[in-house]
């Protein structure tokens, strides 16, 4: 029973891309099966939250091969955590487009493209085969590109050129990676891995195929210095479009990381935490820099993603157990309250008529509701007590400070005060200061956009008010991920 | 055969890289192109290459006898290359329509979505 719930949490995305195909010629029968999929993926991945944290980890063999001769899908806490968060994000942003997307948008397949994307990202989150994840990655990737250009405008074409162009690269990446490792040690099975990896001999080619993997993962996750298609492209397509990019794409590529570095490539986790660590920092101030010189909503929301990804490989690469607690902490957090902020931003569009901020203003007046709406995410974001974001924050500096390194948690801290200024300067230009062409009219939101907005808003209070549980499936997570035996004993069984 | 295969992969992999590294995004698929099939040469390498000996079960018997030429990396590649070309199809029509669109396809000049800073007028 178990089994079929890590099934599903790939099937239902796919069949719901499959029957939205089908009902391309009824616009409305499309939208409602589209949400239909979405709540029945939300559903499903509950159940599965639920199932992994009653009787543990949640293994299946693919055809019944037995590991490590098939596909295996297995689901830690970490993955269950991950697929929960990704059916809630996916939800909440179908909802959101129902109301911003045209007819043009429709036929240019928004629906069947959106839950194809769903697939890649639960099919990344619940599959222990290396190469089955490479499979999940290209799915979410080709999902990506089309989705990105739908709508066609010429800013569109041009993000989605340089997108395109360092995703390819990645992609090779992984693969000449995947085939290095494979040829080491005859498996790609990730538990397998696990067991192989520390027992090969040729250091040097092994730390050469980590460090291609970690490119590629880093370039997915948009990491220092590989994270420029991220702010190039994240501005330029639908909001809601953006918003599931912003919550869930560059996280995968965080899992992966987190997956590999603990379970993987354990073999000499002093050379790769080090070099994580400079990644980490650096990512943090460079992104948070950036976003201190942009003026458009999306634009510094953008490069706000960049600097946050710092934060979760921040805790990776500390790597002791309440370091990955704070990371996976980080994780569940960033993905609500940066989905949110983009579709904060695509309400605020719709009222002023304007991303950039010069153009922008008056929202206070216009929309006071707005403001609580993003008052809550931003300074989630920005790590305000009592908001999700203080708590993760909070735990990985004490992480870094537990281990004596002050230089990260000084870049944390100084990352921390500079996202500040980021959103005051939001609030300040968007919601105080009044409209340059005059006082903005009280027109309202559709409920559609609404609803998801204060659901995800909603999701940050309980997470930062009630954060006990939470923090308990975190140090679950990090229970596991700290001993990579046991998830390989659960998948492989009774193998030696 | 390894050696001469692990040269011609290098060989690829330094042209591709060559390539890829053009401000022009049609050479950089061109590079990519490349690249996939330095890749998946290196994996077909990877699995270690065996002369005149196909993965066959011979009839009556229920496992290989003998040395048998792995059929795993030939499976790894046919998925990647039809990856590859799924990606590749898709990146060259994007490569037209910024040529139709954006009346380039140079990579420097393409800057709507990401505009310079406005220069201020210099005071006279």
């Amino acid at each position: 029973m178990n089994g079929w719930l890590a099934g599903l949490a790939v099937l239902i995305p796919l069949a719901g891309a499959a029957v939205t195909l089908l009902a391309h010629g009824l616009p409305r029968a499309q939208t409602v099966l589209s949400l239909l999929f979405a709540a029945a993926l939300l559903l499903d991945a509950s159940l599965l939250m639920a199932a992994v944290w009653r009787d543990g980890m949640v293994v299946v063999q693919a055809s019944a091969w037995d590991a490590p001769f098939g596909i295996s899908l297995a689901v830690d806490t970490l993955g269950a955590v991950m697929t929960l968060i990704a059916a809630i994000t996916g939800l909440a942003c179908l909802a959101y487009a129902t109301a911003e997307i045209d007819e043009g948008h429709r036929r240019a397949f928004f629906h069947p493209l959106s839950h194809v994307l769903l697939a890649g990202v639960c099919g990344s989150f619940v599959t222990g085969d290396l190469f089955n994840l490479y499979v999940w990655f290209e799915v979410l990737l080709i999902a990506s590109f089309g989705l990105l250009v739908i709508g066609g405008t010429r800013a569109q074409t041009d993000g989605a050129v340089k997108y395109v162009a360092l995703n390819l690269v990645a992609t090779s990446l992984f693969l000449l990676a995947t085939g290095l490792i494979y040829g080491l040690t005859g498996t790609l099975n990730m538990a397998d891995l696990s067991r192989a990896v520390p027992r090969v001999e040729n250091t040097g080619v092994l730390n050469a195929a980590a460090m291609l993997l970690l490119a590629a993962f880093g370039m997915k996750a948009a990491v220092f210095p590989l994270f420029f298609w991220l702010p190039a492209s994240y501005h330029t397509p639908l909001v809601a479009v953006s918003a599931v990019f912003a919550g869930l794409l560059t996280k995968v590529g965080v899992y992966a990381l987190i997956r590999t570095v603990t379970l993987i490539f354990t073999h000499d986790p002093e050379w790769i935490n080090g070099v994580l660590l400079w990644t980490a920092g650096l990512t943090m101030l460079t992104g948070v820099l950036g976003a201190a010189a942009q003026n458009e909503w999306r634009r510094i929301l953008s490069f706000h993603i960049v600097s946050q990804i710092g934060y979760m490989v921040m805790g990776l690469a500390i790597g002791t157990k309440l370091a990955i607690v704070g990371s996976v902490f980080y994780l569940v957090h960033h993905i609500v309250v940066k989905a949110n902020l983009f579709l904060i931003a695509g309400v605020a569009q719709r009222l002023t008529g304007s991303m950039e901020l010069k153009r922008s203003g008056g929202l206070y007046e216009a929309a006071p509701w707005l403001a609580i709406l993003f008052f809550i995410p931003a300074f989630s974001l920005a790590g305000f007590p009592p908001l999700s974001g203080f708590w993760a924050k909070f735990i990985v500096i004490k992480a870094a400070l537990d281990e004596r390194s002050i230089a990260i948690a000084a870049a944390a801290l100084v990352t921390g005060l500079l996202t500040i200024y980021s959103m005051t300067k939001i609030w300040g230009e968007a919601f105080w200061k009044p409209h340059p062409a005059g006082p903005v009219e009280e027109t309202g939101a559709p409920r559609a956009m609404v609803v998801p907005i204060a659901a995800l808003a909603a999701c940050t209070i309980v997470i930062g008010l009630f954060a006990q549980p939470f923090l308990a499936v975190a140090e679950r997570t990090a229970a596991e991920l700290t001993d990579p035996s046991a998830y390989a004993a659960a998948v492989l069984g009774r193998l030696p | 055969m390894e050696p001469v295969l692990a040269i011609l992969i290098g060989v690829l992999v330094a042209v591709a890289v060559w390539l890829m590294l053009s401000r022009n995004f049609v050479r950089l698929l061109l590079g990519f192109a490349m690249l996939g099939n330095a890749v998946n040469l290196s994996i077909f390498v990877a699995g270690r290459l065996t002369r005149a000996a196909p993965p066959l079960i011979a009839d009556g018997a229920v496992a290989f006898e003998g040395a048998y030429a792995n059929p795993l990396p030939q499976a790894l590649v046919l998925t990647a290359i039809v990856i590859g070309f799924g990606l590749l199809a898709f990146a060259l029509v994007l490569a037209w329509q910024a040529h139709v669109r954006l009346g380039t396809v140079l990579t420097d000049e393409m800057r709507i979505a990401e505009p310079l800073p406005e220069k201020k007028e210099p005071a006279s």
